[in-house]
């Protein structure tokens, strides 16, 4: 898949042949090439992700762990390899250090309700910020309804940075808690995680990572940023929706309580007290989402195959070249500036709703993401009631930027 | 007319369209003719919230007739809108109670009926014809 050498040891993706690993990409829509710019939202499945669900359903669909015959242990054995492969996706230093859930919403839930319901009391601070998703908002506002903790958030600048001194004002000896997301869905901005992280741990403070964004396109190392919890969903990672991960460090999760009590999770259960699996099955109650466990594995092989830095430079080259032929559309604006960036291009047009912009869009085929992406906050922030989203993934082309372009300049011809 | 025939009526406009350009235009068109709900009425009860543009609906009786006014920020979903009141509006509640809004189909716009769309348009049609109930029921305790 890799063809050329440049002088900076990032190698040149054949991007035609990549195309061709992702059937959906041949769809027509209304009648048009389908230009699927909705990535930040989920990604698109290559054959490898698709085969290895069929595989798995097709030739050794079992149950697992508790079996003793040939398919429950084949199961088995590719779903802890999965989670392998995480530990080293992620560089955890153990693989009971990854706990399967079934996105980063679900793993916030697990971390605000056990770690958050047994170590933080009435009069805590948790730290979250004005870029966060309501996912990383409302399972915080639930846990301070229930113990009253108390919500503070980091402010952002214009260009959708977090403003820095004014998060380290906020941190103090009640400060137990910090989780910020890693990557904004809404802007693209990436945030200084590992200095966020230090400065937390400066005033004895958890933090969790919110890396839905982030895995697909940057390096994630739990231990370098010597991050507490880290969170983060497969189908945004060319995987299968329904999975994703929590990871933990080992002596956190070792000491909180369970979150959902059933089958796996049980040493031994009587009628009068039942006892706990080690980790990580303590929080894996019920039988999990096997087969696409399984896949993901696929999926972040697939993805080390290409090459993440290979990866991160042509989509970089894809952003620089969007903002570059958006911003000369009139009457366009980019939201969320920052210097740091992913793929992700917000904008809004004067005079004209996003959501008639995704309608007319959608007509040529090109499919964009409209709405406030669920960050309601960070839109009252920018005083708009949503934006435009292109975000971009290793499949597309600058070709299919230019169809935005003219679709864009469509909208306008449209309604304006 | 009857809903039916301002319904077969809407049918055959949109059967001169041969693509999606001359549909949409048309529809941003009424949209842009829609007149403007007054403020006062643009309230949080008269809210429709769908997941991406506001819809505001008033409703009122006069001789015996439901009418609606409504707007949207949005210009596709003001013209659907104003495509719905006018099927809808100036007929008896209990009219409105019995219709079948089948042109939606047959011009092709079903797709913005559809939750994905989350533009609030199925539960405008919803709210339409809960004010009917609401209204006809006031009606027979007269």
């Amino acid at each position: 898949m890799l063809v050329e050498n440049r002088k900076d040891k990032v190698k040149m993706l054949d991007i035609e042949k990549i195309r061709a690993d992702f059937p959906i990409l041949d769809e027509k829509i209304n009648g048009k090439d389908l230009v699927y710019f909705d990535n930040a939202a989920t990604t698109q499945k290559p054959l490898p992700v698709l085969n290895a669900l069929a595989n798995y359903y097709g030739h050794y669909n079992a149950n697992i762990h508790r079996g003793i015959h040939h398919l429950a242990e084949k199961a088995t054995t590719a779903f802890e390899a999965s989670r392998k492969t995480i530990q080293k996706f992620l560089n955890a230093k153990y693989p009971e250090e990854i706990i399967f859930t079934y996105g980063t919403t679900d793993g916030i839930n697990l971390v605000a309700q056990s770690y958050g319901r047994a170590f933080l009391k009435a009069g805590d601070e948790i730290i979250i910020s004005t870029l966060e998703h309501h996912s990383n908002i409302v399972p915080w506002q639930m846990l301070c309804e229930q113990n009253g903790c108390v919500l503070k958030v980091i402010p952002i600048n214009d260009k959708g940075e977090l403003i820095l001194d004014e998060y380290e004002k906020l941190l103090s000896e009640r400060t137990k808690f910090v989780s910020v997301v890693h990557v904004s869905n809404a802007l693209g901005t990436i945030n200084p995680v590992k200095y966020i992280i230090e400065k937390a741990h400066e005033v004895g403070a958890k933090v969790l990572i919110d890396g839905a964004q982030a895995t697909s396109h940057l390096n994630i190392d739990v231990q370098d940023l010597d991050t507490d919890f880290y969170v983060f969903s497969a189908h945004k990672l060319y995987g299968p929706t329904g999975m994703g991960a929590l990871y933990g460090k080992k002596e956190i999760l070792e000491a909180m309580p369970p979150y959902r009590g059933g089958g796996e999770m049980i040493k031994e259960v009587t009628f009068e007290k039942t006892t706990y699996n080690e980790l990580p099955y303590k929080f894996e109650a019920g039988t999990p989402n096997i087969a696409d466990v399984i896949a993901v594995k696929t999926a972040i092989e697939y993805l080390q195959e290409l090459g993440k830095e290979n990866v991160a430079a042509y989509e970089n080259e894809l952003l620089a070249y969007a903002t570059e032929q958006l911003s000369k559309i009139e009457g366009l604006k980019i939201i969320g500036q920052a210097k740091d960036k992913v793929s992700v291009i917000s904008f809004v047009l004067e005079g004209i709703h996003p959501q008639d912009v995704g309608v007319i869009l959608d007509q040529q085929g090109i499919a964009v993401r409209t709405g406030h992406h669920c960050t309601q906050p960070l839109m009252k922030r920018f005083g708009i009631p949503g934006t435009s989203r292109a975000s971009f993934a290793v499949y597309n082309t600058k070709d299919e930027i230019d169809k935005l372009v003219k679709g864009i300049e469509k909208v306008k011809k449209m309604v304006l | 007319m009857t809903i039916n025939e301002i319904q077969d009526e809407l049918i055959e406009e949109f059967e001169l369209f041969d693509d999606w350009e001359g549909k949409y235009e048309y529809i941003i068109d009424l949209g842009k003719k829609l007149p403007k709900l007054a403020d006062k009425y643009k309230t949080e009860e008269n809210i429709i919230k769908g997941c991406q543009s506001i819809v505001w609906l008033n409703a009122y009786m006069k001789d015996k007739k439901l009418i609606f006014e409504a707007d949207s920020e949005a210009i596709i979903v003001r013209g659907l809108v104003s495509m719905l009141l006018k099927v809808l509006s100036g007929h008896t509640p209990q009219e409105i109670l019995k219709a079948d809004l089948y042109f939606i189909n047959q011009v092709g716009l079903s797709s913005h009926l559809a939750q994905t769309r989350s533009n609030g348009l199925a539960s405008m049609v919803k709210q339409m014809k809960a004010y009917a109930l609401a209204f006809q029921t006031i009606e027979e305790n007269k």
